[in-house]
């Protein structure tokens, strides 16, 4: 039961860090991407094809993910988002969707389309056996290092004078401007993080979440439902959602396997029924 | 209240107007016939389309005229097909009587699933209509005893097609098939039409364009938006049904997230809001599809993808006004 409640959180935790770059894409520029999951997927394959056919360590291959993600980001943000902003939320959609399934054809070509496995390091294999309850240690690991991530990301928002400007930003784009911030640099380091965030989730889960060329499709209801629910105002919302998000999927498929995913969407149907802001949003 | 009547009279012969018949509808209508008499050989993929353009036909009616964008507009078209499967191999085979049981079916989900949509924002509609055909995915594959899960239903076989001009069997290259679908979309193009150009057409696009302004002249935006997606989902249920009956399975692949994506990808190509887009998006689509697929059948998804890319940035009205493409800006 707590080791099911442990592996839910770390399920979550791993969520957010996959999909506050989302959270924050949509709420800085309005803009819906869909193929935030392909960035994710970006990461997780350099890790893999770096470990196996570099034999470059697990713990080095991370900030290879996080920075190569980002920089791709950057780059596509400057060439291909930045025309999309201001057009209509079904433009934008469809955008991200050719750019998903771009992706997901090419991982194909190149890599295969079979799942690849990651082999991690002996040390964060097994489980500890902590109050007679069975830990993964690559579940604490994932815990203590995506906690860390969330505080890191609280402090820069609320503390530095980069988070000020973002939140001025996302506030009221226009005035911010007028106010001589440049947004629009701004808008790019945002995403280029964003998406880093992303590729270090993807390299993080791809031993947990499993890869293959279709992640960006199976896991990108999971980012919009971890946005949606928790609104794109706060980081706190989107952390609660996904803490949430991965217990009842996790509780979910073991209690209830028949039923799988079905609880998982029903529920967030519900949700967005009820509190079409999301649940956390602020009024 | 004197200058009441004349007004009234002045909008209904604005409204008559606009519904009167051009030329190149008629054309559409000609072209439909024509196809079917003139390509024999190509009955199979005439029948496809026909089935494609009626489900985009059917999705420009809430996404053109009334401005709901949905990602998860296969739930309506998967739910038509295995009405239609289910109620052929469990009921009787006639596929008419089949065809008004999908539609009927998809009608009332669409009623059901309107309220859903009814509030919040883009993303929030997006996501709703998204997780009710993953939902339904996830029903058609779980309940396997009656839907066969991930087999799908097979073997559905039809009766003959009982019409006042005698009896058609299906045939395996698709003449009757063919035939019927396009009879369909006939049909289904007529009512639109009718739909669109009568006061609640309009004011489905009054509320398209300004909801608020919308409810503040007096329209009930709600109950619009209700009617009108209940419509698109009988619509989109015909198209379903349509599919199974004439190619005789139904599978879980018509709930997929690809159908919904491309359903909306064929009628950008051929624009929204005018009815017929769906019509032309789906026989460029199609052939399309046929090409590349032909050329590269594992990695079409890919040249899908980047035509989605590069149509969406430089804009997809162009695409449909070919005459502004070497005018300066939008």
């Amino acid at each position: 039961m707590l080791t099911l409640l442990f592996d839910g959180v770390a399920y979550g935790m791993l969520l957010f860090v996959l999909a506050v770059g989302l959270a924050v894409t949509l709420g800085l520029m309005n803009f819906i991407n869909l193929a935030h999951g392909a960035f994710a997927m970006a990461g997780g394959y350099i890790t893999v094809l770096l470990m196996s056919r570099a034999g470059v360590p697990f713990l080095v291959c991370l900030p290879i993910a996080f920075i190569g993600t980002a920089l791709l980001g950057a780059l596509l943000e400057r060439t291909l988002y930045r025309p999309m902003y201001a057009k209509p939320h079904l433009d934008q959609v469809l955008f991200s969707i050719g750019l998903v399934f771009m992706a997901v054809t090419a991982v194909d070509y190149f890599v295969g389309s079979m799942q690849q496995n990651i082999t991690l390091p002996p040390w964060l294999q097994g489980r500890l056996p902590i109050e007679g309850v069975g830990i993964g240690k690559y579940r604490l690991f994932i815990v203590v290092l995506c906690g860390l991530l969330t505080v890191a990301l609280q402090f820069v928002l609320a503390r530095t004078r980069f988070g000020s400007r973002l939140r001025a930003s996302v506030d009221d784009p226009r005035v911010a401007g007028g106010l001589g911030l440049d947004v629009s640099r701004i808008f790019m380091l945002t995403f280029a993080v964003g998406s880093g965030l992303a590729g270090l989730g993807g390299a993080l889960g791809a031993e947990v979440l499993g890869l293959d060329p279709t992640f960006p499709l199976k896991f990108m209801i999971y980012f919009l439902i971890v946005v949606s629910v928790g609104g794109t105002t706060t980081i706190t919302g989107p952390l609660l959602a996904a803490l949430l998000l991965g217990i009842a999927d996790v509780a979910g498929k073991y209690y209830v396997p028949k039923l799988g995913a079905f609880i998982v969407y029903s529920l967030m149907i519900a949700i967005l029924v009820v509190r079409p802001q999301g649940l956390f949003a602020r009024r | 209240m004197a200058d009441e009547a004349p007004s009234t009279s002045a909008a209904a012969s604005s409204l008559r107007r606009s519904a009167r018949w051009r030329v190149w509808e008629l054309a559409v209508f000609a072209a439909m016939s024509l196809a079917w008499l003139l390509l024999p050989g190509q009955s199979l993929l005439i029948n496809q389309i026909a089935i494609v353009a009626l489900f985009a036909v059917s999705l420009d009616l809430i996404l053109g005229y009334a401005g709901i964008v949905s990602l998860g507009h296969a739930a309506f078209f998967g739910f038509g097909a295995y009405a239609a499967a289910l109620f052929a191999k469990g009921t009787m085979n006639d596929p008419l009587a089949g065809l008004a049981v999908a539609v009927a079916a998809s009608a009332v989900l669409g009623a059901a699933t309107s309220l859903l949509i009814l509030r919040g924002t883009d993303l929030t509609r997006l996501m709703v209509t998204l997780g009710v055909a993953s939902i339904l995915y996830e029903l058609a594959n779980k309940l396997d005893d009656i839907t066969g899960g991930a087999d799908g239903l097979q073997g559905v076989v039809m009766g003959p097609l009982l019409t006042p001009f005698g009896r058609f069997a299906f045939d395996l290259s698709g003449r009757v098939a063919s035939a019927y679908s396009l009879v369909i979309l006939a049909l289904a193009l007529l009512v639109a039409r009718r739909l669109v150009h009568s006061p609640f057409g309009v004011s489905l696009q009054a509320l398209r364009d300004n909801r608020l302004r919308a409810s503040s002249i007096g329209l009930s935006v709600r109950l619009r938006l209700v009617a009108v997606y209940t419509i698109a989902a009988a619509f989109a249920g015909a198209a379903g049904g349509l599919l199974a009956q004439t190619s005789g399975f139904a599978s879980l692949d018509l709930f997929d997230f690809h159908r919904s994506a491309e359903v909306l990808l064929v009628l950008v190509i051929g624009g929204t809001g005018y009815l017929y887009g769906g019509v032309i998006g789906a026989v460029v689509f199609q052939l399309l599809h046929d090409v590349i697929s032909a050329w590269t059948p594992q990695y079409w998804n890919f040249w899908l993808g980047l035509f989605l890319v590069v149509l969406m940035i430089v804009g997809r009205e162009r695409l449909v006004t070919p005459w502004k493409w070497f005018r300066r800006g939008p």
